[in-house]
Parts: C-alpha cells; sequence; structure tokens
C-alpha cells in the first residue's frame, strides 16, 4: 500500500507498561501524543506514516506530468485541485508524524538519501491522458481500501489524518473513472489508450498492497497495535472483487488469464504480480524511480534559498516586533 | 466590439495559469505548492470565465475550451509578461507579484463596468486576486528582505521582468478599459512594496511590447501551445 513493508520494531520496555498500554489498544482508546507508548510502536508508526507521507508527495508527480496537456479547462482544473489534495495529504501526515518527534526536513532528508521509501506505484510512468483516469480509478481506488480501515488506527492523529484523507481520495476515485468512462466511449485512439493503461497498470495496482503477509514477521505485531488492520492479502482480494465489475462496465480486459470468479471463496481467483519486479522497484530500479527521486531532490536543493530567506525574514520581523514592545 | 477585450482578458490568466501549474509538485515547500496551485485554479477558472463569454458574444460557436486549445500563437492576445518562463521561485513570484499589482487594479475597476456580465466576472475574480496579490507582496517582502542570496535573487527577478510593466499600460482601443489610468494605483503598491523588500526598482522604462496586440509575442508562447494544446490539436474528434 502506501506503506508498504514496514517493519515493525521490536520492544524491550517494562512488561508492565506494555500490558497496560496493550490493553488500552484492546479496549479501542486512542493513544495520543503526549501519553506513553512503547519505542517500537513510536519508530514503526514514524516509518509508516513517513512512508505514507512521502506517497502522497512522491506522487503528485505522474498526475503532475499531465497538468500542463490536460484536454480541456475542466479536465485541467480537475486535475490540479487533485495534485493539490495530495499535497495536502502529504502535509496532515508530516503533521501526524511531527508529534511522533521527528520534523519534516528530517523526514525528507531520510526519503532522498533513500532510508526510506514511498509507495512503489508511483515509479511508474504515465504514458497517455488514458493514465490520469486509470491512476484515479485503481491507485486511488486501492489507497481507499487501505485508508479506511485506518480511520479507526490506535494512534489519534494518524486516524483523524486519515479521515481527512478518505473523503477527498473518494472523490479521486470517481474523478477518475469519469475519466475512463469518457476514453471507452470515445474514438478508437482514446478506447486503445484505455486499455493500454488498464494493461500497464493493473500489476503494479495489485503491487500496491505488497506481498502476502505469511512471508512478513511484523505485521503481527503492528496488526495487535492497530497500526495494521487488515492483512495484505485480504485487501487484494477485496480491490480484484470490486474493480472486476467495473472493468466489465468499462468494456476494458483485465490483463490476466487467470481472472476467474471462484464460487467457493466468493471471489475471484487471479495471478499474482512479478513480485522480483515489486523488490526491484523498492531498490529503487523502477522505471521512474530515478526521476522521481531526481524531482525531489532538485525541488529541495533549488528551494534552499526560499526556505532560509523566510526564516531569516520571519527573524528579522520577531527582533522588530520584540524592539517595539 | 468587447470581444478582443474579453480575450485579452482571458488569454492573460490562461497563459498564467498554465505557468503557474508547472510548479504543481516541484515547489520549495508544501505550503507554496499548495498555494501556488491554488493560484493557477483561479486563473484557470477566470479564464473559462472570461474566454466563456468571448466566444458566446462572437458568436460563432467557439466556447472557451475551443478558444484555448484550437487557436494559433497569433491569435492569443495575452500580455508578453505572463508567458515569461518560470525560471527560479523568485522569479516566479516576481512575475506573480507584478502581475497581480496590475490584475487587482483591472478588476476593481471592471467591476465598475457598465456592462453586467463583465462586471460580474471581474466582481468575483477581484476576491480572488485581492488574496493572490497579498500573498505575491508578503513574499516579494520576505524574500526581498531576506538573506543576502534572496536579495541578490529578488533584485535580478526584478530586473529581468521589469521590462515587461509598460505593456500592461498602453493605451489600446481593444482593452476593456483605458489602462494608462491604472498606472498611479500600481505604482503606488509598487513603490511601497519595494520599499519594505529592499528592492529598487529599475532606471530604465523601456518596456517591450506586442503580447496583447498579438503583433510580436516571444518565442515561449509557441512552447507554450503546443505542449497545451497537444492532446485536443492532435485528436481533433475526441471529447475528454
Ligand atoms: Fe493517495
Ligand atoms: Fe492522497
Ligand atoms: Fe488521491
Amino acid at each position: 500500500m502506501y506503506a508498504q513493508m514496514i517493519k515493525s520494531e521490536a520492544t524491550k520496555e517494562d512488561p508492565v507498561k506494555l500490558a497496560a498500554f496493550q490493553a488500552r489498544i484492546d479496549a479501542g482508546e486512542k493513544i495520543e501524543p503526549k501519553d506513553w507508548m512503547p519505542e517500537g510502536y513510536r519508530k514503526t508508526l514514524i516509518r509508516q506514516i513517513g512512508q505514507h507521507a512521502h506517497s502522497e508527495i512522491v506522487g503528485q508527480l505522474p498526475e503532475g506530468n499531465w497538468i500542463t496537456r490536460a484536454p480541456s479547462l475542466e479536465r485541467k482544473a480537475i486535475l490540479l485541485a487533485k495534485v493539490q489534495d495530495e499535497a495536502g495529504h502529504g502535509l496532515y501526515l508530516y503533521c501526524a508524524a511531527e508529534t511522533l518527534g521527528v520534523s519534516r526536513d528530517e523526514l525528507t532528508e531520510m526519503l532522498l538519501d533513500g532510508q526510506m521509501k514511498y509507495s512503489s506505484i508511483f515509479s511508474y510512468p504515465t504514458l497517455t491522458w488514458a493514465d490520469m483516469g486509470a491512476v484515479g480509478w485503481l491507485v486511488d481506488g486501492a489507497a481507499i481500501l487501505n485508508q479506511v480501515p485506518l480511520q479507526r488506527t490506535s494512534y489519534g492523529p494518524y486516524a483523524r489524518a486519515m479521515v481527512r484523507i478518505c473523503k477527498e481520495e473518494s472523490f479521486h476515485q470517481r474523478q477518475g473513472f469519469d475519466i475512463m468512462m469518457k476514453m471507452v466511449n470515445g474514438t478508437a485512439a482514446q478506447k486503445h489508450m484505455a486499455q493500454d493503461a488498464l494493461n500497464r497498470l493493473w500489476y503494479p495496482s495489485l503491487m500496491m498492497f505488497g506481498p502476502s503477509d505469511a512471508e512478513s514477521v511484523h505485521s503481527e505485531q503492528s496488526m495487535r497495535w492497530k497500526i495494521k488492520i487488515n492483512s495484505n492479502d485480504e485487501l487484494r482480494q477485496k480491490f480484484v472483487d470490486q474493480t472486476v465489475p467495473q472493468a466489465e462496465y468499462l468494456g476494458l480486459t483485465i490483463p490476466d488469464e487467470n481472472l476467474a470468479w471462484n464460487d467457493d471463496k466468493g471471489g475471484y481467483d487471479f495471478s499474482q504480480p512479478d513480485w522480483s519486479e515489486f523488490f526491484d522497484v523498492l531498490k529503487g530500479n523502477g522505471p521512474a524511480s530515478v526521476e522521481r527521486i531526481e524531482a525531489r531532490q532538485t525541488a529541495w536543493d533549488d528551494g534552499a534559498w526560499v526556505r532560509e530567506a523566510r526564516m531569516a525574514h520571519a527573524a528579522k520581523k520577531q527582533a522588530t516586533t520584540l524592539a517595539a514592545e | 466590439m468587447s470581444v478582443a477585450g474579453l480575450i485579452r482578458m482571458g488569454d492573460s490568466t490562461l497563459v498564467l495559469g498554465q505557468r503557474v501549474s508547472e510548479w504543481c509538485g516541484h515547489a520549495p515547500a508544501l505550503e507554496e505548492d499548495i498555494a501556488l496551485a491554488n493560484t493557477a485554479l483561479d486563473l484557470i477558472g477566470q479564464t473559462q470565465l472570461w474566454l466563456g463569454l468571448a466566444g458566446e458574444r462572437e458568436g460563432q460557436g467557439q466556447d472557451a475550451d475551443a478558444l484555448a486549445y484550437r487557436r494559433d500563437p497569433w491569435d492569443f492576445r495575452n500580455l508578453l509578461l505572463v508567458e515569461q518562463p518560470n525560471r527560479d521561485f523568485g522569479v516566479t513570484m516576481m512575475r506573480q507579484f507584478l502581475f497581480d499589482t496590475w490584475h487587482l487594479e483591472v478588476l476593481r475597476t471592471l467591476a465598475q463596468h457598465p456592462d453586467a456580465e463583465i462586471s460580474a466576472i471581474a466582481q468575483k475574480s477581484a476576491k480572488e486576486v485581492t488574496y493572490h496579490r497579498e500573498r505575491s507582496t508578503d513574499m516579494v517582502i520576505a524574500l526581498g528582505d531576506g538573506t543576502e542570496e534572496s536579495q541578490q535573487r529578488m533584485q535580478s527577478a526584478l530586473v529581468r521582468l521589469y521590462p515587461y510593466v509598460g505593456e500592461m499600460f498602453t493605451i489600446d482601443p481593444d482593452d476593456l478599459i483605458d489602462m494608462a489610468t491604472l498606472r498611479p494605483g500600481f505604482d503606488a503598491h509598487l513603490t511601497a512594496t519595494l520599499d519594505k523588500a529592499t528592492l529598487t526598482r529599475p532606471a530604465s522604462e523601456f518596456a517591450h511590447q506586442g503580447g496583447k496586440t498579438g503583433a510580436r509575442h516571444s518565442e515561449h508562447l509557441g512552447h507554450i501551445l503546443a505542449t497545451m494544446q497537444s492532446l485536443p490539436r492532435s485528436y481533433p474528434d475526441a471529447k475528454w
């Protein structure tokens, strides 16, 4: 998902405190910034919220790629507003992470030097206008599945950030689907673009949920802490089950020969994505990984003088106010 | 009669909106990213209104999209200032400040225009642009009176863009109003802001011409339009 493969930290604290903490979580209480929390809980959350925030910010880039080429004034406005929303999501999440004692600048530097990751999906390029439809439909759609349960996560500031974010993500998904509708009902070239977008983005979308939890030792602890609510496979299944009828409605073909309804499980059987490709992407070998980090690095470096100047100006202003008092 | 003047308004907001939107995802801080997207959104919205009315009055069946996406560079009537590239954040904000300062004077005057449709668009836009001008003014002051480096960058941004100020105020029958009368208001805000920003107004009043008349755009406009118009031009039958 936006937070994939989050390593949860072991914790070696006072067992009495730990038990009391776990009891609060089990009782459905929210943990707030000033409350005692295990070091492992804090560190795992920083990693998860940070990765989520980075995903929102890096996620601006593949869609930002089409703002200047949006085919009508209305589409331009909708796309701009969407990408602006994603920046807003990044902002809420960095603020939530800050309550755990890490600054936005520190998190940014960890993204740039590769210590922290962003969702694998944003390392894929957006090649036609139909990708603006497919990203909204599939990527925001997958994000919603993960984020709706996170509104109930145990950490208060994270849960509250999720509530605001989820509302906007549903808009994004509907807007994406609306673009797809226009494309599939359009000219032959538009239909071609729509099918091509689905072909390229289907498996990367399945990868968003992360590899099967059976392989992950960290999921269990995170689930006990309620910072992970559902298993990766559970969410992936839900995504496929919800998306297949939508693709049918659009008249598009999901690029999976093994896709078939399974009556016994009440869901679709489907092919797994190529997980070796996923691990390559996480290592920074996605088709657009280098460009994504380069773009963030350039924005960071080129913006340094602006951030410094604003701080210097604020300090001068404060000095004048103090002198006047 | 008013069509040419409406197109001038809409073309300037369109081209600047397009330019500002290039920042999306690349600004110096998240807050700036969001604020720039906001400005671009307002400008695109204003474009829909100005060009929409222009198309209606022209009566040739062209809507705002047709005017934005199907005209050639020589038909554009935007100010030269707005087609200038973003360059660094300082140039972008200085361009925004100069434009906003002019724009707000124009809209306040147009808000009193006897033509009700024109005054309605101007009143709506003036609310948005009041905020734009406040923001770009604050930014020019903060970056001018910031560090030594930022002061230098803002001064060179001003030197670079000042030759595009004069065009905004030339008297021309195609404008909706007499732009020359707005110069004192513009100058007053400019002087006050530059003073707080510790910036020096360039001595030369030389002014490039040819944007709003369409007689001679810069080389930049062709590239802006090639990008912006690529889909509707490549797929003329498609609906999006
Ligand atoms: Fe998202
Ligand atoms: Fe988002
Ligand atoms: Fe979204």
